[in-house]
């Protein structure tokens, strides 16, 4: 019996600083802006300022940016799974010398992007590329996270049986048949965990907008973020937390609904760090 | 069928293939080039310097202290996170009601944006911010958390081990798992405790795991970027200048492209190397293979 109390106090200790970080960070978006550092610290706010909000968007280009960091996480996802599903299913199961191909490119996993970008940058400025979201959308698409899309449909199509294929062989598909009508629709829980991880991969990407981006308008969440300071620099807090709730919470909304997803696409193939 | 086969097997792998070339091996390759010669941003030319970034990077009085910070960085966050990861997984593994709501609970930091994740805790760590606020009311005088040489560098740790321990937690949750029950009743029939149950019997069988989660997080490490450019920018003086820290700053800070490229190749060498090292341990140090 105290052995289970013991536990327990342990696990809720434990998950303080876990739970309290978000919980404040919607606390404190709701405070006016001389209470945000107050001593007693506030954890419920009184009357909540829901115009931190309404100035998170109107004084800063929030909306458009928002817009921009989820339509490129579309984009990456959609070119992702196109790519991951045709190379993944190729590598696994059309025996031919491309085959040899796929240790190579799995050696993407040991670049990280860091170490390719300033001949990318190069390549990007010398293109006139620079401030514009095509950089952000085509290099994720082939560099390690799309790599990591190859390997999980190459690891799913390697387990599905031979005789379902042969199956369709005899109903007289075609290779390309095959890979529609029989691989692919049996494909979708391997075709979330990619979807999953490279959208949020996407989602969070800081270094690259932080050096292919300076027009403000452009910018993705992430690098809108950490804009939230006054003419002298100082922290505008209670906005930028507001603007910071409203990028989490949505996904941990998602996170709610399809945890089972997102716990198993996230740990077979872990984010960075 | 065979030979159309080979066709749509290049056709269905050229886009990957393709792209790979063009936006990872390509710039991989130039970026060992342009280590070697140094580009004068004014006049945008660039002359051959043979090992000139090279023997910068030797001479750079920075250079210690970011070998020193990058390697207790990435020795502080690996040992931590792990640690933290094994003992959320055994404490969860245990027939325990409402495990699966703590599961939920350790794993949801790993969800929430990083950039925001960052930002709460740089609001929670100033002086006059929520922690010091919480550690004042148990009557304790907290330090300015990122403003010191050594709490700073605590504080990155700690701040990114809270946010992705959950993926090793669950990996080594499912490698409990396949850990036989019967086995360690046996061994507890043997009068073996918790502690010596888990030193001879669970954490050998988890040992593939632990690799793995190794592998992962040590590289991970090394890519620690965002978190050090909100929280501290590499500082104060440097505490928290961390090898992909100095080598932005280098690059696209001061414009510095050759000697910038110099330590790209050097991340990506020791990202190399430890990969390959874990994998050379693994025969000697794993205890089976799954």
């Amino acid at each position: 019996m105290s052995r289970k109390v013991l536990l327990y106090t342990g696990l809720v200790l434990l998950a303080v600083p876990f739970l309290f970080p978000t919980w404040w960070m919607i606390t404190a978006s709701l405070l006016p802006a001389n209470e945000v550092l107050s001593f007693p610290p506030k954890l419920f706010p009184t009357s909540p300022q829901w115009v931190n909000y309404a100035q998170a968007f109107g004084e800063y280009p929030l909306a458009r940016q928002y817009f921009n960091s989820l339509y490129i996480a579309a984009a990456v996802t959609a070119g992702t799974m196109v790519v991951a599903s045709f190379a993944g299913y190729a590598f696994a199961r059309i025996r031919f010398h491309g085959e040899k191909l796929f240790v190579l490119v799995l050696s993407g996993l040991l670049i990280p992007s860091e170490v390719t970008i300033i001949p990318m940058f190069r390549m990007v400025d010398a293109l006139g590329l620079t401030d514009t979201h095509w950089p952000l959308i085509i290099v994720p698409v082939f560099g390690a996270p799309g790599v990591l899309g190859t390997f999980v449909m190459r690891q799913f199509f390697l387990a599905v049986p031979d005789e379902l294929e042969e199956a369709g062989r005899l109903d007289g598909l075609g290779r390309f048949g095959l890979f529609r009508r029989i691989a692919l629709p049996i494909a979708r829980p391997a075709l979330a965990a990619v979807a999953i991880f490279t959208f949020l991969n996407s989602w969070n990407m800081f270094l690259e907008p932080l050096v292919y981006l300076s027009d403000k308008n452009l910018f993705t969440l992430p690098l809108a973020l950490t804009q939230y300071v006054d003419a002298y620099g100082g922290h505008l807090w209670n906005i930028q937390l507001a603007a910071a709730v409203t990028t989490v919470l949505p996904v941990l909304a998602v996170f709610a609904v399809a945890q089972r997803q997102f716990v198993e696409s996230l740990a077979q193939t872990g984010l960075k760090g | 069928m065979r030979r159309n086969d080979a066709l749509i097997g290049w056709l269905f792998i050229a886009p990957q293939v393709l792209g790979f070339a063009a936006f990872v091996l390509w710039p991989l390759i130039s970026v060992f080039w342009n280590s070697f010669y140094r580009t004068n941003l004014l006049s945008g030319i660039s002359t051959f310097a043979g090992v000139g970034n090279y023997q910068q990077l030797v001479t750079d009085p920075v250079s210690p202290t970011v070998a020193r910070v990058t390697f207790f960085f990435c020795i502080g966050l690996v040992v931590l996170n792990l640690g933290l990861a094994m003992l959320l997984a055994v404490l969860l593994n245990q027939r325990l009601r409402g495990a699966a709501v703590f599961r939920t609970v350790f794993f949801s930091p790993v969800v929430v944006s990083l950039v925001a994740w960052t930002i709460v805790w740089n609001f929670l760590l100033q002086d006059n911010g929520g922690i010091n606020s919480l550690l004042h009311v148990v009557g304790v005088d907290g330090p300015n958390w990122l403003r010191g040489d050594t709490t700073a560098l605590v504080s990155v740790i700690v701040v990114q081990v809270i946010k992705n321990v959950g993926l090793n937690m669950v990996l080594f949750l499912a490698a409990l798992r396949g850990v036989p029950r019967p086995l360690l009743e046996a061994a507890e029939i043997d009068g073996a405790g918790p502690w010596r149950r888990f030193r001879s019997i669970v954490f050998p069988m988890i040992s593939p795991t632990t690799l793995l989660a190794a592998i992962v997080t040590v590289s991970g490490s090394l890519q620690v970027f965002a978190q050090i450019q909100i929280l501290t920018g590499g500082g104060p003086a440097d505490s928290t200048n961390v090898l992909v820290y100095y080598f932005y700053q280098q690059a696209f800070q001061n414009h510095d492209f050759g000697y910038g490229s110099a330590l790209a190749v050097v991340l990506f060498l020791i990202i190399l190397a430890l990969t390959l090292a874990q994998w050379r341990l693994r025969r000697r140090w794993v205890f089976h293979e799954s």
